[in-house]
């Protein structure tokens, strides 16, 4: 019994250092951060992105609720990330705040077959500041 | 003496008063007040059924020059306004607004008018969605909720004014206030973006000779003046359908 708790044990410690071996190889995604304060602190923000933007996605859409903080539009306008050539890089690229973790974690985002991925200095209008 | 005198000054003052508030009630009858209270909306308010928005289009000023069309493809992004759809043909390209001609054919009488989502009151497209995505709001825009369309068209079927397309391609750099993709369908949202912001849809402001946007709910404003003044058409009003949109100078 001694001999087989010891093997379990060994092979659980194989496991884990196997583990954590594989973690070193991939990189931890180091998204930049925006300009100023984001609206929430990084680590609720990082848990409940989703939550906020769903939300304020529906009050929004039916009910016309244009607040900026949660607002998609901020957040893309505060994370935009200029490539080489300063122009704003889209999702395609790894270095879109969105990819740079969504690509570590493998989770498929929806949200850019309909939206903007970049601010646009084009766009005629543009967010309103936190009222 | 003295009493009366007071009775008389408290009369006075009662009718002075009375008069002041007649005065500031004149004061606000313009609509330009009161339209302007409509629409600054707090931003963290809900819109509500106080509100009707509604468009109504002189056809009598409509020159054919097709500028609505193209503020709108501006605005939204669609058409001309941006680089996708090339792999659509010509009828299966987007079409929020198109200039329409109705010609007479007894008479010869023709007009030419902008045919857009109609904003019903009682949208057929909403009736039939599978899935809610096809809503109206409080204020009577009609939208194509497109987080929850699943692209069946069925909506496309029901309207009568073939104002909803479908996107059959990928598309890149949308415009960020106007959000289009494929397997979706949608239509003129009334430039929502704008009203909620308290501004004139695009093609009113392209337009402001032959287009008044404005609150139907308001008696006073200036779309509501001139409606009861003048009157306007509804097309197809034979569906009771109450669209938003009306018309002047169809007279055939």
């Amino acid at each position: 019994m001694h001999v087989m708790h010891l093997l379990k044990t060994i092979s659980v410690v194989v496991l884990l250092l196997t583990a954590i071996e594989v973690n070193a190889d991939v990189p931890k995604p180091k998204p930049i951060h925006g300009e100023g304060e984001c609206v929430e602190p990084e680590d609720i923000m990082k848990r409940n992105h989703m939550e906020f933007i769903l939300h304020q996605r529906d009050e929004t859409m039916q009910e016309g609720i244009r607040t900026s903080k949660y607002s998609f539009k901020q957040c893309i306008s505060c994370h935009a990330v200029k490539g080489d050539d300063g122009e704003y890089v889209h999702v395609d690229d790894s270095r879109h705040f969105c990819v740079t973790c969504h690509e570590y974690a493998a989770v498929t985002i929806d949200c850019f077959q309909c939206h903007a991925d970049t601010p646009r200095s084009t766009d005629k209008h543009e967010l309103r500041v936190n009222e | 003496m003295n009493n009366n005198d007071s009775l008389v000054n408290q009369k006075r003052r009662a009718i002075l008063g009375g008069t002041a508030a007649a005065i500031a009630g004149i004061a606000i009858a313009p609509g330009v007040f009161l339209t302007e209270t409509a629409q600054a909306r707090p931003v963290d308010e809900p819109v509500s059924s106080k509100t009707r928005w509604g468009l109504l289009i002189n056809t009598n000023n409509c020159n054919d020059c097709n500028d609505c069309v193209t503020a709108c493809q501006n605005e939204n992004g669609w058409g001309t306004g941006s680089n996708d759809e090339q792999n659509s043909a010509p009828n299966q390209k987007a079409q929020w607004i198109r200039s329409v001609k109705v010609t007479d054919k007894q008479t010869g009488y023709a007009k030419t008018l902008p045919m857009m989502c109609q904003h019903c009151e009682k949208p057929p497209c909403v009736d039939v969605c599978p899935t809610g995505a096809s809503f109206k709001r409080e204020d009577g825009i009609v939208l194509v909720d497109k987080h929850i369309c699943i692209g069946c068209r069925y909506c496309m079927m029901a309207c009568p004014y073939k104002a909803r397309s479908f996107v059959h391609e990928k598309l890149t750099d949308q415009r960020s206030y106007a959000p289009r993709g494929m397997g979706t369908v949608e239509s003129c949202t009334l430039c929502v973006h704008r009203v909620d912001n308290g501004e004139d849809p695009a093609c009113v402001e392209a337009c402001s000779s032959s287009m008044i946007f404005g609150n139907l709910n308001d008696p006073d404003s200036e779309i509501s003046k001139e409606l009861a003044r003048h009157g306007g058409t509804q097309i197809r009003a034979d569906l009771r359908l109450n669209p938003g949109v009306r018309y002047q100078g169809l007279n055939f």
